[in-house]
């Protein structure tokens, strides 16, 4: 399944109904050490841009916003006790919340990787 | 502390090895400085704890004042230019003996801090009437402004802005050092002296701000290349970037100027009373001795604490709040410590909620988490401690 891309480097991939929610290579690299992934609650229900975890680094604390509408139906536990997963595998094990997406033509919107690596290459 | 936008960021004498090794730079107090190499924050600052972490920290301000005319009398020479010195700060400048060095502050009338810095006293007698100083990097032009003005003509500051200051810091710091420099290792902890190396002179304390044992050592630009090469050469040393020096420091302990410490901080608020000497506390001819005295012998109206915080970091500027949730204080420098694993901060409390094991809480993002208080510093300190035989 394609992997969607925002410009505040979080990605959006559908997994069968949900679709899975982290944050790319690159802003695992530009934030470096992660050392916090606060998550919301299963069940909050999230508007396209709405902060949807912060992730904290050795040097400061980020939002992590969610790329399209829709409701939380599960929330990686493990990074509580291991945030530095993100860093080991941001778009694999280290993913943030899955997401009940509200509308599926929404991801459509989103860069793709090829895209999102142009992108990249302006910044 | 940062540049205005508009000036060019200054560089140091060794900025393209930084970049050549791959470092983040980021602009701190006018100077593009490297945050962070390759290997990343918490594996530099593990490191140096384990090894040795060799750090640019030329942006600060190491400078001489030396008397215009020295009648070449040791004693009284360093007397009088002790005496520039002791009437902006709270310490026994006078008392310092021949290469010694000691840990003070800058203070304004009101008592509050304008700067913390070292003062150090030349070995040699034929340097007597010399005081090495060394200032922060934000307050450097205002500290040596004060500096130039107390001297009143009587000594001349001579400001090492070309120069090169490397701090090597860990337990292999004095390995390495032996290897280089060898006469340096005799230095005790809180000392310095003036060492060749390379057909040049440098100035070698034994010191630093990571809790560490470790030396700075100020070289002139010149061979700044050859020393930041031959010291990484040595395999037991890497570079380490500013985002390691803070975390190091706060698990050290050790207050950051422009955030623990301010113009309205004292320094028996900041846990710094040790800097008011016994003889200044007779003689109350320091700035703000009146506030300084009064704290001193009756209870200050807020102290600087640790703190072992639960869940998320709490930065700088969280507040702080009693076990009912009523206000109390605020964070001056907080996150996250690599050698305990958890965050940790540092932050001003009345006395009454100081005492260690007192139960806090702090307010992340509007979520309430407990905070306790505990003894500074968080990581033991490892300075290193000559044998006495």
């Amino acid at each position: 399944m394609t992997t969607r891309y925002t410009r505040d480097h979080e990605w959006i991939r559908l997994e069968g109904d949900t679709a899975v929610v982290g944050i790319s290579q690159y802003a695992q690299e530009q934030l470096g050490d992660i050392v916090y992934v606060e998550l919301p609650a299963v069940g909050k229900k999230l508007d396209k841009g709405a902060e949807a975890a912060v992730v904290e680094s050795v040097k400061a604390a980020s939002e992590v916003y969610a790329p399209v509408a829709g409701e939380v139906v599960e929330i990686n536990q493990a990074l509580a006790d291991e945030p530095a997963t993100v860093n080991q595998s941001p778009e694999g094990a280290g993913w943030f919340v899955k997401l009940k997406v509200a509308n599926r033509a929404d991801l459509d919107a989103l860069m793709d990787a090829d895209a999102y690596g142009k992108f990249l290459e302006t910044i | 502390m940062l540049a205005d936008a508009a000036a060019p960021l200054k560089e140091t004498p060794l900025t393209r090895h930084h970049r050549a090794l791959g470092a983040r730079m980021v602009a701190f107090a006018g100077y593009s400085m490297p945050l962070q190499y390759a290997a990343g924050i918490v594996a530099e600052h593990q490191w140096t704890r384990a090894h040795a972490g060799l750090f640019d920290v030329s942006h600060m301000g190491p400078s001489f004042l030396v008397l215009v005319d020295r009648p070449g009398d040791d004693e009284a020479d360093h007397a009088e230019v002790a005496a520039i010195v002791e009437a902006l700060t709270p310490s026994d400048i006078r008392g310092l003996t021949p290469g010694r060095m000691r840990y003070t502050v800058l203070l304004n009338d009101d008592g509050g801090i304008l700067d913390d810095l070292l003062v150090a006293r030349p070995a040699d007698p034929a340097s007597s009437g010399a005081l090495y100083i060394v200032v922060n990097a934000a307050t450097k032009d205002s500290d040596f402004a004060l500096i130039g003005e107390a001297a009143a003509g009587r000594a001349h500051l001579r400001r090492s802005d070309e120069s090169a200051l490397l701090a090597l810091q860990g337990p292999k710091a004095a390995d390495v050092v032996a290897a280089v420099v060898p006469a340096a290792v005799d230095l005790g902890f809180m000392s310095y002296g003036s060492f060749e190396f390379a057909s040049t002179r440098l100035v070698i304390s034994r010191s630093g701000y990571t809790g560490e044992d470790g030396f700075e050592l100020l070289v002139p630009h010149d061979r700044a290349d050859a020393l930041w090469r031959r010291l990484l050469d040595d395999e037991r040393v890497r570079p380490a970037g500013l985002g390691a020096r803070d975390t190091l420091r706060l698990e050290a302990g050790l207050p950051l100027y422009g955030h623990d410490l301010d113009a309205t901080v004292s320094p028996v608020e900041a846990g710094l009373a040790f800097t008011v000497s016994r003889r200044r506390r007779e003689t109350a001819d320091f700035p703000g001795a009146h506030r300084i005295l009064a704290e001193l012998s009756g209870e200050p109206a807020r102290v600087r604490v640790g703190l072992l915080v639960d869940g998320a970091p709490a930065r700088e500027g969280t507040v702080i709040m009693d076990d009912g949730g009523a206000p109390i204080g605020t964070v001056t420098s907080g996150g996250f410590s690599p050698t305990l694993g958890r965050p940790v901060a540092m932050g001003y409390v009345p006395p009454r909620l100081s005492a260690t094991g007192t139960m806090l809480k702090v307010s992340v993002r509007d979520r309430v988490q407990p905070a306790t208080v505990t003894a500074l510093p968080f990581v033991p300190h490892r300075y290193f401690r000559k044998q006495v035989s």
